[in-house]
C-alpha cells in the first residue's frame, strides 16, 4: 500500500509554525534561575512533535537537526542539565533555523542553511560535554543480517517461550505471537502446562503456561526476534537454529538478548545522525541531496566570519521577512474566523430576511395608511444594515496579539545587544482590528519599539545613578476608542530631552532662533523629516528610516501618531488607527455643485467668518491667522478647476484639516453631513489621482470622491508652515 | 475490520495514521491529548489504542495507566508511538501496561505491518 504523504505536509507545516510560535514564547518567559518544568515540558513537547513529523514526512534535515536540540532538552527536562541563558539563546536560533527550514520546504526551495551546521556542532559539543545523549534507534527497515548465526542445515528456529504471569494484562497474546510466526512458515507448538496452580488458586487472568515451537522457515533470526519484540524483557525466551536442536550453539549461548538488530546502543552522535541519514533516505526519497550532514568548507567559513552579535540582526532580519511573506502567503488565501461570529452572521441574515418579506408584504398592497408600518420596517432595515455591516467587518478583526507577538523576541534580543535590561509589558492583546490595517501596522510598532529601546531607556548604570530600577519597562498597551483602535508605547526612559530637540531643530533650520515652541511642539519635532538625535547612529534605530516615515505611514492608514513626554520619566507614544480601511468616517463638503469626502479624523475645526484673520500674500499661498499660528488656505475650487458659489473668499468657510504633519485651511462652500462611507479604490478601478485618495456611492447614487490632504497639500504646492512666533496655546485638538 | 483510537497532539500525525488506517478499511477514532483519548474510549469500545507518548494535558504513559484501570480495556492491545527507543522509555511503557510500540518515524506500510501483529 503506497500513500503519498505530501497530502500532509501542509498541515504539518503550520503545525510546525505554531510549535514553534510556543518554543520561542516559552523561551522568552524562561527564569534561568527558577525554571518551571511545564515550560520546559512545553518546549519539549513542541520540539518533539517537529522531530517526529519531520522524519515520518521526510524532512530529515528537520528531523535531525531537531534531534539534537530535543536531546539537550531532554537532559533539561531530565534534571541532568542546567539551563542558562547561552543555552536559551542556543535555543531561540536553534527555533529561528528550523523555521527558515521548514519555510523552505514550504516553499519547494532546496534546504540550505548553513547555520544549521554551525548550530548543530554547537549543540553537539554541549552534548558532549555533558553526559552522553541516549541512544538513537535508526528507522525499522534497516535491517541487518548479517547478525544471522551461521546458517544451519535444518532450515529453522526451535523457540522456547515461557512469558511472565502478567502477559495478558499489557494487551499481549501468545496466541498472536504465534500466528504471526506461522505466516513465517509452518509451526509445531508444544504447550508446557507444568506451571498451573490448583484450580482453587488459579488467576484466571494470568498466563501460566509455557511452549514450545518449532518453526520451520528459513527467515533470519531477526524476523523471529520481532514477534517476541515486546515481551522479550519480561519472558523467558530461547531461540536456538533447528539444526543444532539441543546442544550448545556456536555462540555458546541461545540469544536471549532483548535488543533487536535494529538498535545502535552508540553513544556518537555524528554517527547515529548520519545512520538515521541514511536509513531515511532508503525509507523516503527525500529529495534534499544537500541535507546530507557531509559538511562543505565553505559553509563553515561563510558563518565562521560572522560574530554572534552581530550574527543576531543579521540572521533575524531574513527570518522575519520570510515569516512575513510566508504570512502573507497563506493568509491571503485564508482566514480563522471563530464560529461565534458565523452564528452572529447567520442570525442578522434571517433577520434581514424577516425584515425583507414583512416590506415586500407591505409593498404588495400599499396604502397610505400603512405608512407608520413602512416607515418602521425602512428603520428595522437599516438597523439590520448596520448591524450586518458591523459583524462583515468582525470577520476580518484579528486579535493584535498577532502583531504584538513579535515583540518579546525583539526586545530579548535588542535588550541583550544593547546591555540594557527591559521587561517588556503587554496589554490589551485581544483588541480586535482589521487584518489588513494589522499588517501595515507592524512595522510602524517595530519601529517605534527600537526607538523606545535605543533612545528612551538607559543603561542599567545610568538608571540606578537617576534612582530608578536597573530594568527598564516598556509596554505595549491597546485598546478601542470611539471607533479607533489607539496603541500606545509607553517606556519609562529618560524621556525626550527637549533642549537637544530644539537645538537640533534649529540646527536643521526647522526652527528659527526666535521662535518660541509649546512642549507639545517641541517634542512633534522628531517627526519631522531628516530629525535624529541619537548622539551616534546606532544600528538600532537610526537607519536613515527616521520617525517622519513612521509618522506617514500611520497618516497613510488614516491614523495619527503623537508623543508626550516627561523627562526623566519616560514618553508615551500614541498611535490612533482607524479599525478598517474599508470605511471611513467622513465628512460631506460642498463646493459648487461637487459634494467631496474629508476624512472625519483629519478635521480640527471649521471656521465661518475669518475677515480680519487673513493675510493675503502676492504671488504665494494665502494665509489664515488662526490664534498663534498662520496655516495655509488651500482654495479646492482652482485646484480642482471646478466653479464655486463663494465669489469672494469670504462667502466661503474653511476647514482646517491636518495631514502630512502639517495644518492647512481649505476653503469650500458649505459643510454637509457626516457619515460612514464605503472606501472604493479609485487606482484598481481607474486610475491614481493626486488629491484624492479613493471613492464612494453616496444614498443617492452619486459618486464621491475622497479627498487625501497630504495630495492636495502637494497640488497646492504650498511651502511647508514656519512657526512664527507662538506664544503658549495648545493647539493640537485631540 | 477494527475500531482504532489514534492518539497524537500533532494534527499531521493524526492524520497520517488515520487516512493509512482508514486506508486499510479500519474505523478511527481520533483524539489530541490523553484526556480526549479516554473520553472517547469510555464512550466507544476500541479494538486497538495507538497514543504518542509526549502530549499535553495527559501524557501517554497516564493514558496507558487509567485505560488498563478500566474493565473493559483490561486486555485491549495498546501501542506507544515514540521516538524514544531507551530502555528505561519501554520498561516504564511496559509497566504502565501498554503492549508494544512502534518506532517514529514510521512510514504507512510499517504502520500496517504493526497493527497486522495485534490485530491477527
Amino acid at each position: 500500500m503506497s500513500i503519498d504523504l505530501s497530502q500532509f505536509h501542509q498541515v504539518f507545516f503550520e503545525e510546525s509554525y505554531e510549535g514553534l510560535d510556543v518554543m520561542e514564547s516559552a523561551l522568552l518567559n524562561l527564569q534561568p534561575d527558577s525554571v518551571d518544568p511545564e515550560t520546559i515540558n512545553e518546549i519539549f513537547r513542541a520540539a518533539h512533535s517537529i522531530k517526529g513529523g519531520s522524519g515520518t514526512f521526510g524532512f530529515n534535515d528537520v528531523a535531525s537537526f531537531t534531534h539534537v536540540v530535543e536531546t539537550l532538552l531532554d537532559e533539561i527536562r531530565g534534571g541532568v542539565r542546567n539551563i542558562t541563558s547561552e543555552t536559551v539563546d542556543l535555543f531561540l536560533r536553534s527555533v529561528d533555523c528550523i523555521r527558515r527550514m521548514i519555510q523552505q520546504h514550504d516553499a519547494g526551495e532546496p534546504c540550505d542553511i548553513p547555520e544549521a551546521q554551525e548550530l548543530k556542532a554547537s549543540f553537539e559539543a554541549m552534548l558532549a560535554g555533558g553526559s552522553s545523549a541516549p541512544a538513537e534507534e535508526t528507522a525499522e527497515d534497516d535491517k541487518s543480517v548479517s547478525e544471522e548465526s551461521s546458517t544451519p542445515a535444518r532450515k529453522g528456529w526451535k523457540i522456547y517461550f515461557k512469558p511472565e504471569l502478567d502477559v495478558l494484562r499489557t494487551g499481549n497474546d501468545p496466541l498472536r505471537m504465534f500466528r504471526e510466526l506461522e505466516s513465517l512458515g509452518s509451526l509445531r507448538v508444544t504447550a508446557d502446562t507444568s506451571a498451573l496452580p490448583l484450580i482453587s488458586a488459579i488467576d484466571p487472568e494470568a498466563c501460566y503456561l509455557a511452549w514450545t515451537l518449532e518453526l520451520d522457515a528459513d527467515v533470519p533470526q531477526s524476523d523471529v526476534d520481532e514477534v517476541f519484540e515486546w515481551v522479550v524483557d519480561e519472558s523467558d525466551l530461547k531461540i536456538t537454529p533447528l539444526a543444532l536442536d539441543g546442544g550448545s550453539t556456536e555462540q555458546g549461548e541461545p540469544s536471549t538478548s532483548g535488543s533487536t538488530p535494529t538498535e545502535e546502543p552508540s553513544d556518537d552522535t555524528t554517527r547515529l545522525t548520519e545512520g538515521l541519514t541514511a536509513a531515511d533516505s532508503e525509507q523516503q526519497s527525500a529529495e534534499n541531496p544537500n541535507s546530507q550532514p557531509a559538511e562543505s568548507a565553505t559553509a563553515t567559513e561563510q558563518t565562521a566570519e560572522l560574530k554572534p552579535a552581530e550574527a543576531k540582526p543579521a540572521v533575524a532580519k531574513p527570518a522575519a521577512a520570510a515569516s512575513k511573506t510566508e504570512k502573507a502567503k497563506t493568509e491571503v488565501s485564508s482566514i480563522r474566523v471563530g464560529i461565534d461570529k458565523v452564528d452572529d452572521l447567520i442570525n442578522m441574515v434571517g433577520e434581514l430576511v424577516i425584515t425583507q418579506s414583512m416590506l415586500g408584504e407591505l409593498g404588495l398592497d400599499f396604502t397610505i395608511e400603512s405608512l407608520p408600518k413602512l416607515l418602521e420596517g425602512i428603520e428595522q432595515l437599516s438597523q439590520n444594515t448596520r448591524e450586518l455591516q458591523e459583524s462583515v467587518m468582525r470577520i476580518r478583526m484579528l486579535p493584535i496579539s498577532f502583531t504584538f507577538s513579535r515583540f518579546p523576541r525583539l526586545v530579548h534580543d535588542l535588550s541583550r545587544t544593547m546591555g540594557k535590561k527591559i521587561e517588556l509589558k503587554l496589554s490589551g492583546e485581544q483588541t480586535e482590528l482589521d487584518k489588513t490595517v494589522m499588517e501595515k501596522i507592524g512595522d510602524p510598532l517595530v519601529h517605534l519599539v527600537r526607538n523606545s529601546l535605543d533612545h528612551g531607556i538607559e543603561t542599567p548604570e545610568d538608571r540606578i545613578k537617576a534612582g530608578k530600577p536597573e530594568t527598564g519597562t516598556i509596554t505595549l498597551n491597546a485598546f478601542h476608542q470611539s471607533g479607533n483602535i489607539v496603541i500606545q508605547i509607553i517606556d519609562d526612559g529618560a524621556g525626550l530631552n527637549k533642549a537637544r530637540i530644539l537645538e537640533k531643530a534649529k540646527q536643521n533650520g526647522l526652527v528659527s532662533e526666535g521662535d518660541m515652541l509649546t512642549d507639545d511642539q517641541i517634542n512633534d519635532l522628531i517627526f519631522r523629516p531628516g530629525f535624529s538625535t541619537a548622539d551616534q547612529i546606532s544600528d538600532i534605530s537610526g537607519r536613515g528610516v527616521g520617525m517622519d516615515v513612521v509618522r506617514r505611514n500611520i497618516n497613510e492608514l488614516n491614523g495619527s501618531v503623537e508623543v508626550e513626554s516627561t523627562e526623566g520619566e519616560g514618553s508615551v507614544f500614541t498611535i490612533r488607527l482607524p479599525l478598517t480601511l474599508a470605511i471611513l468616517d467622513g465628512q460631506l463638503i460642498r463646493v459648487g455643485n461637487h459634494t467631496y469626502i474629508l476624512p472625519l479624523i483629519s478635521i480640527v475645526e471649521s471656521i465661518q467668518s475669518f475677515q480680519g484673520m487673513l493675510h493675503r500674500v502676492v504671488g504665494g499661498c494665502d494665509l489664515l491667522r488662526l490664534r498663534d499660528e498662520y496655516v495655509p488656505i488651500i482654495q479646492l475650487a482652482s485646484i480642482f478647476n471646478i466653479e464655486s458659489d463663494a465669489k469672494d473668499m469670504d462667502d466661503g468657510l474653511l476647514v482646517v484639516v491636518e495631514g502630512d504633519n502639517m495644518k492647512v485651511a481649505i476653503l469650500i462652500d458649505d459643510l454637509e453631513a457626516q457619515q460612514q462611507v464605503v472606501i472604493k479604490s479609485l487606482e484598481e478601478n481607474y486610475k491614481k489621482v493626486d488629491g484624492v485618495s479613493g471613492a464612494t456611492i453616496l444614498g443617492d447614487g452619486t459618486v464621491s470622491l475622497i479627498l487625501d490632504i497630504a495630495g492636495l497639500i502637494k497640488l497646492a504646492g504650498v511651502q511647508r508652515y514656519e512657526y512664527k512666533s507662538v506664544s503658549g496655546g495648545d493647539d493640537y485638538a485631540a | 475490520m477494527a475500531k482504532i483510537l489514534a492518539v497524537d497532539d500533532s494534527a499531521s500525525m493524526r492524520q497520517m495514521v488515520s487516512f493509512t488506517l482508514k486506508g486499510a478499511g479500519h474505523e478511527v477514532v481520533e483524539a489530541a491529548d490523553g484526556k480526549q483519548a479516554l473520553e472517547k474510549a469510555k464512550g466507544t469500545q476500541v479494538d486497538l489504542v495507538l497514543s504518542d507518548v509526549n502530549m499535553p494535558v495527559m501524557d501517554g504513559l497516564t493514558l496507558v495507566k487509567e485505560l488498563r484501570a478500566l474493565p473493559s480495556y483490561k486486555f485491549t492491545p495498546i501501542l506507544m508511538l515514540t521516538t524514544e527507543s531507551t530502555g528505561d522509555k519501554k520498561m516504564a511503557g511496559k509497566q504502565a501496561g501498554a503492549t508494544g510500540w512502534l518506532v517514529k518515524p514510521f512510514n504507512p506500510d510499517q504502520l500496517l505491518a504493526t497493527i497486522k501483529k495485534v490485530l491477527g
